[in-house]
Formats: structure tokens, C-alpha cells, sequence
């Protein structure tokens, strides 16, 4: 299933680097019914993880209990303008994507 | 959707869902993923989550600060934010006391990044929330109670 990008921002700011990210999934906790009574399946990201220029700045691990289209914000010492913010995340059905923004 | 309901109960075959939503909810999560702290997530209570993350007895403290609605109008999107004035804070955690299971999220901090993160998290009730931090060995938490007038698990 194709997945959608993820929205990041970054900019920087005295030194120190300010992340929004808002991440397109559906977070679905396994516990909601459908019209017929039937348990939508869980479907969530488990793991996230944020990289500045190729360095690690973040890693999380989520539950179900994260908001639908999570939203996330960080900030990190370092950073300058043009700089490279990737987001990646992992879901609990394999899938995965990674989307990166330079730091304004 | 409720007429839809009564008819699966009345051809009797309501036994045998019930059956498959007790299983699959249970199953569910349980796909094996490499790094994710499984036992934390799945643990239903409060003692159960600070156990598996093994956070024993976290002190209570004021240099960690939890910022949330007092009310949240709706348990779906109630936005949460936790920053620690902790020297060498190394983890946050959120725990929501009454969600099924207690953990929502957990953010590891290498060195450089801030103590400061800030999320959106599903409520399925009024609860009280905790931001577990962890500071070399030790772990402090703080808590707020946030109100929930419309539930976010789906009820």
C-alpha cells in the first residue's frame, strides 16, 4: 500500500534546531469495530527514528495510543540552513518510509 | 449499524465473532518486530508498563514538566508535551493510567537533542497522564490529569 509524505519542518534557531513533523498513517488500534462488528485490524508506527545529516537525533518507539496522523516535535542542539532532517518510521505491518527536509 | 448488530447476535453465530474478536485481539499486535519494547506496549497497567521499561519506583519531581488541556474535547487528539530540566535526560516516556494499555509513546534522546518533545496522543477516557523521564540511572516522572468529554478508542 502506497503510503503518503510526511510533512517536515525544521529551522534553526540560536543554535538550536526546531522539528515539526506530521506524519500521514492511520494509527488504527486494533480496537475499534466496524459496521458489522468486526475488529479493524492494528495498524500503527512502532518505530521512528530522526537523523540530522546522517546522525541520529531521535528515536522513538509508538504505541497505539498516538494520535491519527501523528504529530511530533523535537528540537536538537547544532544545525545549519540547508541542512538535511530525515524522518523515518516503521510500521507494525512492515511497511516503512522516510522523508527528509532541509533545515530553513 | 445497532439493527446490523442484533442480527449477527440473533443467527447465533454471534458466539463465534465474539470468539474471533477476543483471538484477533489478542493476536493483533503481536507481530515480531526486532527493536520494539513489546512488553512495554502490550502491558494493560500502570505497575505492569514501568516495570517492563524497568523504571522502578520513579521519584516524583518538579524539573520535569508534563503541558496538556485540563479538558480535552476530544480523546482522539489530545495534545501532549513533556520537557525535562534533568541534566542528561536520556528518555521520555507517556503512560495514560486508564488507556488499555498504559503506554502511548517512548523517545530516546541522544546527546544533543533536548529534552522537549511534544505529540498527540488517543484517550479513551478522563485519566491521569505521566511523563516518565529517564536521567542516567534514574527515572522522575510527573503527572497531570486531563479530562476527556469525548473518548478517543473508538467507543
Amino acid at each position: 500500500m502506497a503510503t503518503k509524505p510526511m510533512r517536515i519542518r525544521a529551522a534553526v534557531k540560536d543554535g538550536v534546531t526546531e522539528v515539526k513533523a506530521l506524519i500521514a498513517h492511520e494509527m488504527e488500534t486494533g480496537q475499534r469495530k466496524d459496521a458489522n462488528g468486526a475488529v479493524i485490524p492494528a495498524w500503527f508506527i512502532t518505530e521512528l527514528t530522526a537523523t540530522h545529516n546522517g546522525k541520529l537525533v531521535l528515536s522513538s518507539e509508538f504505541g497505539t495510543a498516538i494520535s491519527k496522523n501523528p504529530y511530533l516535535a523535537f528540537r536538537f542542539k547544532g544545525g545549519a540552513a540547508g541542512d538535511k532532517v530525515a524522518i523515518s518510521w516503521k510500521d507494525n505491518k512492515g511497511e516503512s518510509r522516510t522523508d527528509e527536509a532541509a533545515i530553513a | 449499524m445497532n439493527k446490523q448488530r442484533r442480527n449477527v447476535l440473533k443467527t447465533g453465530t454471534g458466539a463465534a465473532v465474539l470468539g474471533a474478536l477476543a483471538a484477533a485481539g489478542l493476536i493483533a499486535p503481536g507481530i515480531a518486530l526486532a527493536d520494539w519494547n513489546k512488553a512495554a506496549f502490550e502491558a494493560k497497567s500502570m505497575a505492569d508498563t514501568l516495570k517492563a521499561l524497568g523504571a522502578t519506583q520513579p521519584a516524583d519531581s518538579k524539573d520535569v514538566q508534563l503541558t496538556g488541556p485540563d479538558i480535552a474535547e476530544n480523546g482522539a487528539v489530545v495534545p501532549v508535551g513533556v520537557t525535562s530540566a534533568i541534566a542528561g535526560t536520556t528518555m521520555i516516556a507517556i503512560l495514560i493510567d486508564k488507556n488499555p494499555n498504559a503506554l502511548a509513546g517512548s523517545f530516546k534522546l541522544p546527546e544533543g537533542t533536548e529534552a522537549n518533545v511534544q505529540t498527540r496522543v488517543k484517550m479513551g477516557q478522563t485519566s491521569n497522564v505521566y511523563a516518565l523521564v529517564k536521567a542516567g540511572d534514574k527515572f522522575y516522572m510527573a503527572t497531570k490529569e486531563i479530562k476527556v468529554t469525548l473518548g478517543g478508542c473508538g467507543g
